[in-house]
């Protein structure tokens, strides 16, 4: 359980990021903090692993403040991954995710055993392992990244925008990815995003943020979709806009079958409803 | 031709000289523009400094910086130590610069994401910045090799042996063949130091060559 109390960050040019924010972070779950650019996501998920550290109140990793834990040391015991991947240009894949291991002393013949097993984690082929980053596509750095954050067994896995800089194919793919690997591993994930779809997607709990880190709403993405809090959430979820509420076009579709077309409140055709439960979902055209 | 055969043995010899005089204040220079140039990549109030002062030193005359140095280091006008020092000074003044712009051009996203998964400050150095500001600074070690196989050559005016002895007694003496020798002697040297640098950027640089770290994408044929 990772728990913010009252915390604040002033940068000493004087620009508040964050601004007494508290919030309780659940452990074996994804937490997605969802804003704008300059909401504060990334200061706030770096203060994790003390990256930054807040210049007002205190944050806790099972009840014990990071303030008093040796930065390097939290580091190691914390999976980051972060968009264009940040791995090493001059360290083949294999290096690249054996080396938090290796630097905390395991043998680099069984960190580069595990090396392999993770690529396959992360659905990687072994071939790839003796690249170097530059020589892979941006969906596979990402997946060597992804690969590389989990190299410790950490409990925690902090995420900033990892999938924000691949087309949207590649992403919806690394998406379902990471809820595999989550359904099997359970980390507490923290992930940072400003694509609220990725965010209801990927989210047990899910906090758009405002500008100063400030939270605008928090909630399961069925909470906050059926009670957006305010005009910015329903402006920020699109709701506002009517894409998210649905209704059934009566014109089209095949009655006979069971099959109606579905449309949102901008007009746009979203996808077919079926009577059975459960493979609507997998027809429908993504909403992005 | 007749007279270089008939020299041969002095040729080799100030060749040594020369090879001599030039490596260590390539070397030197080296340790100690590197230090210089993180910190004035890392401290920006130390930049300014820094790269003043280089630019600077790299303004004295070479023959009046041979003609002090014994001054202030109380060395003999003759010894061969002038020479290094004097040497040195340029190459750093050379290097600095090129070494600060070097660790300025290590991606911020990979440094940041070496301090994210773990590495402490000295290793990220040592791990991380250095070699990744490598291929700039091979780039600038070249030329500082280049400019100091040729400018140890003034050593010679002040009576430190090396090939210049060759352009002197050559100019003195109205003899086109033994100047000819001194140029061709100082240009092999010169290459051949800058195979080796080459060399050594191949082994301890193999991912520069064909990956280029801003190369995102579209690279993936490369096996
Ligand atoms: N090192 C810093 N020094 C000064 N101000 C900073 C620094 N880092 C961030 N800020 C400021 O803090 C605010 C929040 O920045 P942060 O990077 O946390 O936003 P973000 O939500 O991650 O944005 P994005 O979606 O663009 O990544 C911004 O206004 C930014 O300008
Ligand atoms: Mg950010």
């Amino acid at each position: 359980m990772i728990t913010f109390e009252g915390v604040s960050k002033r940068f000493p040019d004087g620009s508040v990021a964050v601004d007494d924010f508290s919030l309780t972070i659940p452990s074996r779950s994804t937490t997605v903090l969802v804003g704008s650019s300059g909401s504060g996501k990334t200061t706030l998920l770096r203060m994790i692993n003390r990256m930054v550290d807040p210049t007002g109140g205190r944050i806790l990793i099972d009840d014990e403040d990071v303030a008093g834990l040796e930065p390097v040391k939290l580091r190691r015991r914390i999976g980051y991954v972060m968009q264009n991947s940040g791995l090493l240009p001059h360290r083949t894949v294999i290096d690249n995710v054996a080396t938090v291991p290796i630097l905390e002393g395991v043998k680099k013949s069984v960190a580069h055993e595990q090396a392999l097993r993770l690529l396959d984690t992360v659905g990687l082929d072994r071939g790839l392992a003796k690249r170097y980053p530059a020589q892979l596509s941006g969906g596979q750095q990402q997946r060597v990244g992804v690969a590389r954050g989990l190299a410790v067994d950490p409990n925690i896995l902090l995420m900033d925008e990892p999938f924000g800089a691949v087309d949207p194919l590649v992403r919806d793919e690394l998406q379902q990815e990471l809820l595999r690997i989550q359904r099997e591993l359970s980390k507490t994930v923290v992930f940072v995003t400003h694509d609220i779809d990725e965010a209801f997607l990927l989210g047990d709990q899910v906090v758009i943020l405002r500008t100063g880190g400030v939270i605008a709403q928090a909630g399961t993405p069925a909470e906050i979709l059926a009670n957006p809090a305010d005009e910015f959430v329903a402006s920020f979820i699109g709701a506002d806009r009517g894409k998210r509420s649905l209704h059934v076009d009566a014109e089209h579709g095949d009655l006979a079958r069971g099959e109606r077309v579905l449309v949102d409140g901008t007009g746009r055709v979203v996808g077919i409803l079926r009577d059975e439960p459960g493979i609507a979902s997998s027809h429908g055209a993504a909403s992005s | 031709m007749t007279w270089v055969l008939a020299n041969l043995e002095q040729i080799w010899r100030l060749t040594l000289d020369h090879v001599a005089l030039s490596v260590p204040p390539i070397i030197l220079g080296f340790l100690i523009a590197v230090p210089l140039g993180w910190l004035a990549h890392r401290y920006r109030p130390s930049r300014g400094i820094v790269l003043t002062v280089s630019g600077l030193l790299y303004t004295i005359p070479g023959i009046a910086l041979f003609l002090s140095l014994p001054v202030v280091l109380g060395t003999r006008i003759l010894d061969p130590i002038n020479v290094i020092v004097g040497m040195t000074i340029y190459a750093v003044a050379l290097l600095a610069r090129t070494a600060a712009d070097a660790f300025d051009a290590v991606s911020n996203d990979v440094r940041q994401s070496s301090v994210a998964v773990g590495y402490g400050p000295i290793r990220r150095f040592f791990v991380v910045e250095l070699p990744l500001a490598g291929p700039v600074l091979l780039s600038g070690l070249r030329v500082v090799s280049a400019s100091t196989v040729s400018l140890v050559s003034i050593g010679s005016l002040i009576g430190v042996s090396s090939l210049g002895y060759f352009f002197l007694n050559g100019l003195n003496r109205r003899f086109p063949t033994e100047i000819l020798t001194g140029i061709v002697g100082v240009i092999v040297i010169a290459v051949v130091f800058d195979l080796f640098l080459v060399l050594i950027g191949r082994v301890l640089l193999p991912w520069a060559r064909d990956a280029r770290p801003s190369a995102r994408r579209g690279r993936r044929a490369v096996a």
